[in-house]
């Protein structure tokens, strides 16, 4: 089977500043790739290049099997962004109803809210609604296109326990839905749980890549982390 | 289990049917937001009551004023709202979740236009209502009436092009702060204060402002306007801007903040 998302040699720099050396990786459909990193390790840069935002200097990036940005690859793949995403005045479920409006087939806005448990806050304006409220509307919305591809940038961040594991029920839902699913994360057990396949990402380059046991080997998947990662800012 | 059907079936809705929806969401959180509903009818209304009051007592006409402030709301919901509103969704990251949707960026500008346009007619309305309630008679001929409906339309595109290029370029605190001072900066130069009432020397300059020539067409249409340098120059000027700030809209735009 073809990946669905495949980044080959990809460069990019920002400020002067490398934000992606050459980084390549593939996500396949009916899989859980997990991208981890420190702060700053390019990681929603990485999203931003595969949906067009930004452009990369070298390399290339193909999204289920056109290029990045594409027509023909928005139009089937779904963005849950890390923070915000949103009119500050929308209420969730006029967000939902208007996305689901750019689809032809989308899932039923009442039906997405039901499931994530948005209905209890579907009235209220964006801004007033806590982190954790805002993150599931941000992945109802990210869903209600009916997508082949979903980047999830820190699905879970801020939620509590409850939530996230109802989150984590959702994305293995997608995986065995056939949806190719790339999460960023910074919770180790979260990719422990979820991820068919890691990659490890230092300073925009892909420093280790391969399943959860593959790349801890008796180890636990954080000390690999430890070990193949720098901190922010150091060199 | 979420209970929901997530197999894959993604494909985008009809380009109109997008657009509309684009501009619909984009009018409601307009209507409902409290200060651009000041700049574009409070503020208005105000200036036609005091008008109503005090005018003649000041020295104010009450038929060049009426068309003024309605250039003045013209100016608020092409230029002063869609530059607020549209930075703070480059700010909130709005655009750049949009891209990762069946929303082509062509599709997200036409819904932004038909939204500067439905609050702009809306606006236009409250305030002529408003203005006739307050004993305006406007003159208008067919002349003047065409010349206006082409001025104003393309003021507001060049409206609109103004503030993507704030609002694309700029931080939203910036942006908010000046989108505010440039509408009373329009205000004052041209739109509330006939061309003819400013100083020889600094007519021609001020005449080769959108502000002023949206201004002045509707003076001209409510029928006390001044003849200015030939018959349609404030087309040739709103169509100048508008050509001129597209392009420039086009090249500068960030999506991202």
């Amino acid at each position: 089977m073809p990946a669905a998302l495949t980044l080959a040699d990809v460069r990019l720099s920002l400020g002067g500043r490398v934000v992606l050396d050459s980084l390549s990786l593939s996500a396949a459909a009916g899989a859980v790739t997990a991208v981890l990193g420190p702060n700053g390790a390019g990681k929603t840069t990485m999203i931003r290049c595969c949906t067009g935002i930004l452009v990369p200097h070298g390399g290339r990036i193909e999204v289920l099997g056109a290029p990045a940005g594409s027509a023909a690859a928005n139009d089937r793949v779904g963005l849950m962004p890390q923070a915000t995403g949103a009119w500050s005045g929308v209420r969730p479920r006029e967000l939902l109803d208007y996305l689901a409006g750019l689809y032809a087939t989308p899932l039923p806005p009442q039906e997405v809210a039901a499931a994530l448990g948005i209905d209890a806050f579907s009235g209220t304006p964006y801004r007033r609604l806590s982190g954790g409220q805002q993150q599931l509307v941000n992945l109802a919305g990210a869903i209600i296109g009916r997508p082949e591809l979903v980047f999830l940038d820190e699905p879970t961040a801020g939620l509590d326990p409850h939530v996230r594991r109802q989150v984590w029920t959702l994305i293995r839902d997608l995986r065995a839905a056939g949806v190719a699913i790339v999460l960023t994360t910074h919770a180790m057990d979260e990719a422990e749980q979820l991820a068919d396949h890691v990659v490890l990402l230092d300073h925009g380059r892909a420093v280790a890549a391969g399943t959860v046991a593959e790349l801890a080997a008796g180890r636990s998947l954080e000390q690999v982390f430890l070990d193949l990662t720098a901190p922010e800012g150091a060199a | 289990m979420s209970g929901l059907d997530l197999t894959p079936a993604a494909a985008p809705a009809p380009r109109a049917a997008r657009i509309r929806r684009h501009a619909l969401i984009e009018t409601r959180l307009v209507v409902r937001n409290g200060e651009q509903l000041l700049l574009a009818l409070v503020i208005p209304l105000g200036l036609i009551i005091a008008n109503a009051a005090v005018g003649a007592r000041i020295g104010i006409a009450r038929e060049p004023f009426i068309a003024s402030v309605i250039a003045l709301g013209l100016w608020s919901s092409g230029f002063t709202s869609p530059a607020i509103t549209t930075a703070f969704e480059r700010r909130y990251g709005v655009l750049e979740r949009l891209v990762a949707t069946p929303l082509r960026r062509a599709d997200l500008l036409l819904g932004k236009a038909a939204m500067v346009a439905i609050v702009a007619l809306g606006q236009a309305v409250v305030l002529a209502v408003a203005g006739l309630l307050a004993g305006w008679s406007p003159q208008p001929g067919l002349g003047s009436s065409l010349v206006a409906v082409a001025t104003a339309l393309l003021g507001l595109v060049a409206f609109a092009g103004l503030a993507l290029i704030l609002a694309g370029t700029a931080s939203a605190e910036l942006t908010l702060g000046l989108a505010n001072l440039v509408y009373l900066l329009g205000a004052a130069g041209g739109l509330l204060v006939p061309l003819a009432a400013f100083p020889a020397w600094s007519q021609p300059l001020l005449a080769l402002l959108p502000t002023t020539a949206v201004a002045e067409a509707l003076r001209a249409w409510s029928g006390d306007g001044a003849a200015g340098p030939f018959p349609g120059w404030t087309i040739v000027v709103t169509l100048a801007w508008a050509v001129v700030v597209v392009v420039i809209a086009r090249k500068v735009f960030r999506w991202t903040s």
